[in-house]
């Protein structure tokens, strides 16, 4: 590449007229796909657009357009943008925090925004350097000072670090790019060609049942764990209305065959393990029950998953039973009508709630019966290795912007002169931001010296 | 006394406040301006009482959360926002007439929230997704964002009237004339945007924070989202188009309007328009 080429490239891509055009570009564009429906079939795109239009769709990837080579493409950009940018800026910058101040010429003093006169009448030059130098570090400003043609420069800062503020910003954004794509299941999938480094995925885990895979949102392709889960039991509270309330999962996590978590999940509290977090995201419930059966008079215990309107006979106990009607409310069962014999006399039937437990009163001794209807867990799974840096990323980012927004460089010179016998410090202040509160600062200063002068 | 009620003294003394900063405006009566903030005080501490009540109502009917999770909630929150903004602001910057161009649209989303159809004012119990502290936390930092930017467009607004009014070379004993001088105005809207996006940047990390705790996914581009990431570009663009090519006055007036609506469509629009996950404040 010729240095030309290289300069064109540079200017270009330090230039904020560019990245003000691609701010604008990325949120004009992003527009389109909270218009068209995301990530549907094709034929769904034909359905609502027709066949010419859907296809001009497909071929710019409208129906995943935040996935698509151009958006990626115009995220690309703006990042480099914002590297290239930054680092023209950056040495300027390092510049002006480490740059010697006390080179300044003190003429130059005098033409700045703040600066202010104030008479040592009677004092030496030395007294009057030795005053200076407590005018500063009585209001906690650390000053250097240097001899100069025609008296004594000093040079105080504070705040010279915030003018990093604005890079702190960012490079946050790059380090939140940088964990999206980390965790971004696409890379993972079609970049690194390893599905299990990042992924969503979802199961629907019945209770008592254990799973090692989970399927792919993406593809539905099975996505092995490493570990076993186990679902021992699922809940759902109402509130009066019908509405719910809460679920709750009860997970096992089997890892080389030894159980080494057991821990309840519902929305908002998911479960952790090995870079895998689980969330309770849905839950289907069966027409089947799990069902708990003891005959008193043996000991004799029984636990079962049963599906409805089957009757199942029990010969260690000496019964059958099954469940032969249901009230439901959509898929929750209500009431559950169960049949039971001892096989002696007529059968029991009687409508009970599920997990309530109903004492059956039988010819040959007493039965406990309890049911439960069976749920399935409707799990949420995903790995995002880079999720930490995409937090690291908003921290540094907020800070960032408080910085930038709220703090700036301040810096005060004071110059120490004799003329016509007559002693004087003269002192000078600048801030790069915030002038008006630089002002207040600088007033404040002057006047506490005001006060110890005089 | 019950909380509605206290809403509604609030929405009236808004009302009333509008008045007199339109008023204090177009009569420049130095003597109305005492007026008007001392009704808008009242309304705020009315209103903040009834957030209070609120509150505590949803405790006793068994629900128990803070007033900020659903549609109506979230305008009542706006709208104390804004006046609690503005209250700040007016006795920071020592100037009474901005009151005329915010106070009003405090009291518009005052008098939506309670008029508007199908709007529910119920307290209402919380699905799962939305019990949790990251709701509140993102809610809060949302609104106090939106809050500054409608102040800044409100101050947009006055910018723009007071440079036409300067370019018809009016005199300046018109409507116009009691407001702050045009750099003033630049200055202060400049600085309300730059609190507004920080506010707006927390919110959206709040909000992409509560979605990996609930689903798994910080961000997945539904609509929402996507509106609320539009709108602090366009505020992005705002700030270094200012600072680094120099853009002031009416431009930037412009933007400030521009970005409140673009604001405004990520509140109402995308419930209204389109479809997503934040579908909670659309009933
Ligand atoms: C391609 C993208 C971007 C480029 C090229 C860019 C460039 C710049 C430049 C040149 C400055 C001025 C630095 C100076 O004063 O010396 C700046 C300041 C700043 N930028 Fe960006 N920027 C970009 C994106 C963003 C974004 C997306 C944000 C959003 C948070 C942002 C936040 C800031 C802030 C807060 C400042 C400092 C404001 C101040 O000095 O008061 N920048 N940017």
């Amino acid at each position: 590449m010729s240095t030309q080429n290289k300069n064109a490239f540079w200017s270009l891509f330090s230039s904020v007229k560019l990245a003000l055009f691609l701010l604008f570009t990325l949120a004009t564009t992003s527009i389109i796909g909270t218009i068209v429906p995301q990530n549907n079939p094709p034929e769904f795109y034909i359905r609502l657009y027709g066949a010419p239009l859907a296809r001009f769709m497909q071929t710019l990837g409208v129906p995943d357009m935040y996935n698509s080579w151009w958006f990626i493409g115009l995220l690309l950009l703006f990042s480099l943008n914002l590297i290239v940018c930054s680092l023209e800026r950056i040495p300027h910058v390092w510049r002006l925090v480490t740059q010697d101040n006390l080179k300044t010429n003190p003429a130059k003093l005098e033409k700045m925004g703040q600066r202010e006169i104030i008479p040592l009448p009677g004092t030496s030059m030395g007294e009057a350097v030795a005053k200076t130098t407590s005018y500063f570090a009585r209001q906690g400003w650390k000053a250097a000072k240097r001899d100069k043609d025609g008296g004594t420069l000093f040079f105080a800062q504070k705040g010279a670090w915030t003018r990093f503020g604005v890079y702190l910003v960012h490079s946050s954004i790059l380090i939140i790019l940088v964990g999206a794509i980390i965790g971004s299941p696409t890379f993972a999938r079609k970049f690194f060609h390893a599905p299990n480094f990042a992924f969503k995925g979802s199961v629907m885990l019945p209770e008592g049942k254990a799973t090692n895979f989970v399927y792919s949102s993406q593809n539905g392709r099975e996505i092995p764990l490493g570990f076993t889960v186990r679902c021992d039991h699922f809940d759902i509270e109402y509130y009066s209305n019908g509405m719910p309330k809460d679920y709750r999962a009860k997970l096992t996590v089997i890892d080389h065959g030894k159980v080494v978590l057991q821990r309840d999940i519902e929305v908002n509290h998911p479960l952790r393990y090995k870079g895998i977090t689980f969330y309770q995201a849905s839950y289907q419930p069966y027409p089947s029950f799990i069902v708990r059966v003891k005959n008193k008079k043996t000991g004799v215990e029984k636990k079962d998953v049963i599906p409805a309107r089957e009757q199942i006979v029990w010969k260690k106990g000496g019964a059958s039973f099954g469940i032969i009607n249901m009230q439901n409310r959509g898929q929750i069962v209500q009431r559950i009508k169960v049949w039971f014999t001892d096989n002696q006399g007529a059968p029991s039937e009687f409508w009970i709630e599920p997990n309530r437990e109903a004492v059956i009163k039988r010819p040959s001794g007493d039965f406990l019966f309890k049911a439960k209807q069976l749920y399935a867990t409707g799990l949420q799974v995903s790995k995002d290795p880079g999720v930490w840096l995409v937090y690291l990323g908003c921290a540094l980012m907020l800070i960032g912007l408080l910085v930038a927004f709220f703090m700036s460089h301040r810096k005060i010179w004071a110059f120490v002169s004799e003329k016509e016998g007559q002693v004087s410090v003269l002192f000078a202040g600048s801030a790069n931001k915030n002038k008006l509160g630089f002002e207040k600062t600088f007033t404040a200063f002057i006047d506490k010296i005001k006060g110890l002068a005089g | 006394m019950n909380s509605s009620q206290l809403f509604g003294i609030a929405t009236l003394a808004y009302l009333l406040s509008s008045a007199l900063y339109t008023a204090l405006l177009i009569f420049k009566n130095k003597k109305i301006g005492p007026y008007a903030i001392t009704v808008t005080i009242f309304g705020f501490l009315v209103q903040t009482v009834a957030l209070g009540l609120r509150w505590y109502e949803s405790y006793q009917q068994g629900i128990g959360h803070a007033p900020l999770t659903n549609m109506y909630e979230s305008l009542v929150f706006f709208s104390w926002a804004t006046i609690l903004f503005y209250i700040i602001l007016e006795f920071k910057v020592k100037n009474r007439v901005i009151g005329a161009f915010v106070v009003p649209i405090a009291f518009v989303a005052m008098a939506y929230a309670s008029l508007a159809k199908g709007m529910s004012q119920q307290i209402e119990p919380l699905n799962p997704a939305l019990q949790s502290n990251w709701l509140i936390a993102h809610v809060i930092t949302c609104f106090i964002g939106y809050s500054a930017f409608a102040v800044a467009a409100g101050l947009g607004v006055m910018y723009l009237l007071k440079k036409s009014a300067i370019n018809k070379n009016l005199p300046p004993d018109t409507l116009t004339g009691s407001l702050p001088d045009l750099q003033f105005i630049d200055h202060l809207t400049h600085r309300t945007i730059v609190f507004g996006f920080l506010w707006l940047s927390a919110g959206i990390i709040s909000g992409a924070v509560w979605a990996n705790e609930a689903w798994g996914t910080y961000w997945s581009w539904d609509p929402k989202e996507t509106w609320s990431i539009i709108t602090w570009f366009i505020y992005a663009s705002t700030l270094h188009a200012r600072f680094t090519r120099g853009w002031r006055g009416s431009r930037i007036a412009w933007l400030a309007i521009i970005g409140f609506f673009a604001v405004f469509f990520t509140y109402f629009g995308v419930n209204y328009l389109l479809s997503g996950l934040h579908s909670y404040g659309s009933q």
